[in-house]
């Protein structure tokens, strides 16, 4: 394995996030805020290296300290996706944000 | 604070000095400021497509899976997916934007092409379609995901930026140049002083030489 070779890996309840098993994605399964921070902790400290880690918005919700401490590091990227129940919006909400931060104003 | 400066020309120097950095750093900051927003905003609105995207077709596979878990028992659903045919790796290299370092991925997928690592007798065709979506979205996924990240981080740098240019121009320049003025007002007034008093000597010498009233 080289060194420059990183991995996938995805977070969320269990029934959105094994079918992401298929495309080889290292899936972690997380049904309440503590086990993702568990999870979360975990993947970053893990041996092989994570480049990008998604969770699922119903998850995040519930661990926004979390969520934007990883805002800041470039690596690994953490990317909110709509699980099983569909989007929260929590995706483009921070899409929002940053666009707030970074202007000063209301973009969209 | 204008008090607690030392009204002498040596000071004087030392903050035109500083000024004069100061005004350069906030016209530099400024393009700065500037060229970093100009591509954030376009950017971000790649960001904001690709995600409406992303998360529809997502939504489209969830509720193809959604359909396979109700038909297939949850055992043989996970059965299924349990031991995957592909590894996906991602080489990771970085890229120097305006100062900021963003990450980019390069994609790879170990494994052959067929994207289901079962076999049709014990699944539902919905899953196939489940999976097929997923791999289908997924490279719309990992560009998000770069794309996404290089926004939170530009944004980081533009509102560092953007404070600094603020400061600058808000707080020490206004403040270097009310100092400055203020020496220079000393300055001025001692001189005046010193003349008035080089004056008044001069007329009480020439008082005493030609011993007038």
């Amino acid at each position: 394995m080289k060194p420059s070779d990183y991995k996938i890996a995805i977070l969320g309840d269990k029934d959105s996030v094994t079918a992401f098993k298929a495309l080889g994605l290292h899936c972690v399964a997380a049904e309440n805020a503590q086990e993702a921070k568990r999870e979360l902790r975990a993947l970053s400290a893990a041996e092989e290296k994570f480049a990008i880690i998604y969770i699922t918005e119903q998850l995040a919700q519930d661990i926004p300290e979390e969520v934007a401490a990883y805002r800041e590091i470039a690596v690994p990227a953490l990317i909110l996706i709509p699980s099983k129940a569909g989007s929260l919006g929590l995706g483009s909400a921070a899409l929002t944000q940053s666009a707030e931060r970074a202007a000063g104003v209301k973009l969209f | 604070m204008a008090t607690a400066i030392k009204p002498t020309r040596m000071e004087l120097n030392r903050l035109r000095a500083r000024l004069k950095t100061a005004v350069r750093g906030h016209s530099l900051l400024k393009d700065k400021r500037d060229e970093l927003m100009r591509r954030f905003m376009l950017i971000v609105k790649e960001n904001k497509s690709l995600r409406e995207k992303v998360e529809e077709r997502l939504a489209g596979a969830m509720a193809s899976l959604s359909l396979a878990s109700a038909i297939m028992s949850p055992e043989m659903l996970e059965q299924a997916l349990l031991y995957p045919k592909r590894r996906v790796s991602v080489g990771l290299t970085y890229r120097n934007l305006m100062g900021v370092t963003v990450p980019e991925y390069e994609f790879h997928t170990e494994g052959n092409g067929d994207a289901l690592p079962y076999g049709y007798a014990m699944t539902s065709g919905e899953l196939d379609d489940a999976i097929v979506e997923l791999t289908n979205t997924f490279t719309d996924m990992l560009e998000l995901a770069r794309v996404e990240k290089t926004v939170q981080l530009l944004a980081g740098e533009i509102e560092k930026t953007r404070r600094r240019v603020n400061a600058l121009e808000y707080v020490m320049i206004p403040e270097l140049q009310t100092n400055i003025k203020y020496i220079r007002m000393k300055l001025e007034e001692n001189e005046r002083g010193n003349i008035t008093r080089l004056m008044k000597v001069k007329d009480a010498i020439l008082a005493e030489a030609h011993s007038f009233s």
